[in-house]
């Protein structure tokens, strides 16, 4: 197990490459250059000075040398300074360990979508064994006509709408943002209870929104294996419904959501740029958008490479969540 | 282009035009109610501050809120003349060359430390110095010297007349000497934790979520009355008009259609104070001038007279605009009213077309010429529906004169580094925004024309280049207007651009702030006198 556990890390090596290298020249590939935002089409700005700023990002250099200076640094755990005027590190922005935990980028959107997961789980997979149980039924069509009508909702059109209804007619609910105006103000118990409420529009959206693939995940992988004859056995020694569906054919059908989960760790850590710059929150997908606008390298690779360690640990644990699930699997 | 304080500086006298929010309702504002401190004002934005060291920063949200924090040396009063900030009085020498500022003694950084003369020097030294990463380093090198006469006198000596000389220290160089002498200021938290001495200080700076200020007790101009600014990043428009209706937001800057239809309804007419003036900048549409066919100046014409620019202004601006006609801004003093303005007029288009050999040979509605059909592409940086509702407008106005146009809107930097700088573009729209200077060498000198650089329609007039020159080099405003007043009649002649419209500034304020003074110059300009009255102050502050 400790081996194939170090066998596994050490390969992760040569793909983490991999990856940077492409990452690093695809972002390169694109026109425009860090220093556009301060220099572009700024009647002030002149050539030299255009070409002193280059210098100083270290953009004059040939791409090839560029990536290995960005290599050297990461090494090193630096992924550099951003190229934005304020000149933070990358670390920084993304994990800032100035501001309290709550208050970090990642995570906000790790907590947030881990959240709102979690009760995308619990909703779907019930939706799921039903209709499954229960296929072509009257009620199969109408949570597949409910799950699908989130599906196809546009998230940022249901939020606008959800906030003018709590948030404007009836005052119920905040709007945008984390936190309220007075928060600092509260006692610890009120603290809480305002940072629940203003998750409860954003949560509720994503998780209405993502219902879809989930639950039909859960329901399609309930259907085969209900269509399996150790389940027919199970029936045929007289067990209850009750025990052969929960107890018997649901371990099995939940082996493929362990691969879901680790699907959805680079969304775990991603975020999304419409979803946060609707609701205010200030999260990872905001950040890597407008790194991406700026042309902001340190800061894009460095998201780049959090995310991708991240995925690859992601799926490191999907598959250890498999053989500790699965006797089959653990065998080899 | 964006520095917002300059930017506020640059503003002019536009004495006819419209402050009067919904006509004339601001005006019963200033005097109710007993100014009074306390409450906080909230402040939406789209986008979030960079680094609060202004000569650093490059974006409008940064100077915005470093504009609260640090002062200039002059600034602009309402009357639009130049009056002194930290300085107290200056003197300029009869040749324009030297400007010995005196100033204010007492004024101290809310460090309490006391401000002088060395401050103005470290900033100055700063701004010129190679290793700092300013892109407004151009006005300060125009200097032979600079020198600190006593602890209040500051002296500078230019090496050629330099008309925007005085206007210039109205930006923020003004750095505190005692607290980042020696130091590299790209690297320390000074950016994100800045001691001035304007009229707030910074409180907090939650990344992503506020910048919170409060007001400088000690201010050297007068305690602001409201206690804290809060300036909250909402990236979403939808999202903070919502949140302006639930009380999350005070004030904000309206788009034409929210503030002509969507805030024309009861609740905003009790609850809020709209306001208007106009920006400076122009939108134009700009013709690659080494395209065969635009190269003829009837073409070029013809297609002004095509298009209706006032059309254009009511159906994009919602009328929150005003056509423009050359580079500058209506009402103020550059501005030329009284040249060649090519009203819509399609006969007349379709003549001169017809003069530089464009007819419709085959009858499909479309002119040829050498048996090529007249058609282009009009190009615009994606995100900007305003110009890309305009392009849309002038295509279906240029198909009735027979030119086919197609529009293409790209990702901004792309657009800039692939089209505008490799001269690939047939027509472009794109805005400038203007100084109160009307200097505007970059942009029309025929020496400007290389890559990177703004003359990128390569116009090449040389009338225009000797009086771009000397208009710099003038200090005499009568002998300037003159100046101006004939490159703009040479522009309107020859069609570079077509100068579209100079649209407004839309913002909305909530009605519980007094001693708004709408101005020429916008409304922000004395935020420390704006109070709310005892009984309407919302937000309690913990003193």
């Amino acid at each position: 197990m400790i081996t194939y556990l170090f066998k596994r890390l050490l390969e992760m090596v040569p793909t983490l490459i991999g990856i940077t290298l492409i990452s690093f020249f695809i972002i390169h590939l694109a026109p425009g250059k860090p220093t556009d935002v301060l220099a572009e089409l700024n009647p002030k700005i002149t050539p030299e000075a255009r070409e002193k700023l280059e210098k100083y990002y270290g953009l004059d250099k040939p791409i090839m040398v560029q990536y290995g200076m960005w290599l050297k640094r990461v090494v090193k755990f630096d992924f550099g300074e951003s190229f934005s005027t304020d000149r933070r590190p990358v670390m920084e922005k993304i994990w800032d360990t100035k501001q309290p935990l709550l208050e970090r980028r990642l995570f906000i959107t790790f907590m947030l979508n881990l959240l709102s997961l979690f009760i995308i789980l619990i909703i779907a997979m019930p939706i799921g064994i039903a209709s499954a149980t229960h296929q072509y039924s009257l009620y199969d069509k109408i949570t597949t006509v409910f799950v699908f009508i989130g599906f196809a909702m546009p998230s940022f059109w249901l939020a606008l709408l959800l906030m003018m209804y709590f948030g404007i007619h009836h005052n119920w609910l905040p709007i945008s943002g984390l936190k309220s105006m007075n928060y600092e103000s509260l006692p610890l118990l009120e603290q809480i209870w305002d940072r629940g409420r203003h998750l409860i529009l954003p949560i509720f959206v994503s998780a209405f929104t993502g219902l879809a693939a989930d639950s039909r995940f859960m329901r399609s992988s309930m259907l085969e294996v209900i269509r399996q004859d150790y389940i027919t056995t199970a029936r045929a020694k007289g067990l209850p419904e009750r025990t052969v569906i929960y107890k018997h054919a649901l371990k099995n059908a939940l082996l493929p959501i362990i691969t879901l989960m680790g699907l959805s760790v680079p969304g775990l850590i991603g975020g999304s740029v419409i979803f946060e710059n609707i609701f205010g929150i200030p999260g990872m997908g905001q950040l890597f958008y407008a790194s991406v606008m700026t042309r902001d390298y340190p800061l894009v690779m460095g998201i780049l490479t959090v995310g991708a360690i991240l995925t690859l640990l992601g799926n490191l644990l999907a598959d250890l969540g498999y053989m500790i699930a699965d006797p089959r699997i653990r065998a080899k | 282009m964006n520095k917002k304080r300059a930017y506020l500086l640059y503003l002019i006298l536009a004495a006819s035009v419209i402050f009067t929010g919904i006509e004339g309702r601001a005006a019963d504002n200033p005097g109710s109610g007993q100014p009074a401190y306390g409450d906080a004002l909230i402040v939406g934005s789209i986008g979030e501050p960079s680094i609060l060291v202004p000569m650093l920063a490059g974006d409008s949200a940064s100077h915005e809120v470093a504009g609260l924090i640090f002062n200039g040396l002059v600034k602009y009063g309402t009357d639009l003349s130049i009056i002194g900030d930290l300085a107290e009085s200056w003197d300029i020498s009869a040749d324009g060359l030297v400007i010995t500022f005196h100033l204010k003694k007492g004024v101290k950084w809310t460090d309490g430390v006391e401000f002088t003369a060395d401050d103005v020097m470290f900033g100055y030294k700063t701004i010129i110095d190679d290793k700092t990463p300013t892109p407004y380093k151009e006005d300060y090198i125009q200097l032979k010297k600079a020198e600190v006469l006593d602890r209040h006198t500051f002296r500078v000596t230019y090496q050629k007349p330099f008309a925007p000389a005085l206007s210039s220290w109205g930006n923020l160089v003004i750095l505190p000497r005692h607290l980042l002498e020696g130091k590299d200021i790209t690297k320390i938290d000074f950016a994100r934790k800045p001691t001035g001495m304007g009229p707030f200080i910074l409180n907090r700076w939650t990344s992503g979520q506020e910048v919170i200020l409060d007001s400088n007790k000690n201010y050297f101009d007068g305690r602001p009355f409201i206690d804290r600014y809060i300036y909250k990043i909402i990236p979403d428009p939808a999202t903070m008009f919502l949140e302006l209706q639930a009380g999350g937001v005070d004030m904000m800057g309206l788009t034409p259609i929210q503030y002509t239809k969507q805030t024309d309804t009861d609740f905003f007419r009790k609850n809020f104070q709209k306001y208007r003036y106009p920006v400076f900048s122009y939108t134009y549409m700009g013709f690659n001038l080494k395209h065969p066919w635009f190269k003829d100046r009837r073409v070029r014409q013809a297609i002004a007279y095509a298009i209706d620019k006032s059309e254009i202004v009511d159906v994009v601006l919602f009328g929150l605009g005003s056509p423009a006609t050359g580079p500058y801004v209506p009402n103020t003093w550059p501005y030329n009213p009284d040249v060649k303005k090519y009203e819509y007029n399609l006969e007349k288009a379709k003549k001169l077309l017809g003069e530089a050999g464009w007819t419709d040979a085959d009858g499909d509605g479309t002119l040829e010429k050498d048996g090529r059909p007249f058609e282009f592409t009009i190009l615009t940086n994606q995100g900007n529906s305003l110009r890309i509702n305009t392009a849309t407008i002038i295509q279906w106005r240029l198909a009735k004169a027979g030119i086919k146009v197609n529009v293409r809107a790209i990702e901004w930097s792309t657009f800039i580094n692939e089209f505008v700088d490799k001269r690939r573009f047939e027509a472009v729209i794109l805005g400038w925004s203007i100084g109160i200077d009307p200097d505007q060498y970059d942009i029309w000198h025929s020496g400007k024309t290389k890559e990177k650089e703004f003359n990128f329609v390569s116009y090449n007039n040389p009338e225009v280049d000797a009086l771009l020159e000397k208009g710099r080099r003038t200090f005499n405003i009568e002998e300037r207007k003159k100046t101006y007043y004939r490159i703009q009649e040479i522009l309107a002649e020859e069609v570079p651009y077509i100068f579209l419209y100079v649209p407004d500034a839309t913002p909305i304020v909530h009605s519980r702030f007094k001693g708004i003074m709408p101005s020429p110059i916008g409304i922000g300009y004395n935020l420390p006198k704006w109070h709310v009255p005892k009984a309407l102050q919302k937000h309690m502050m913990a003193q």
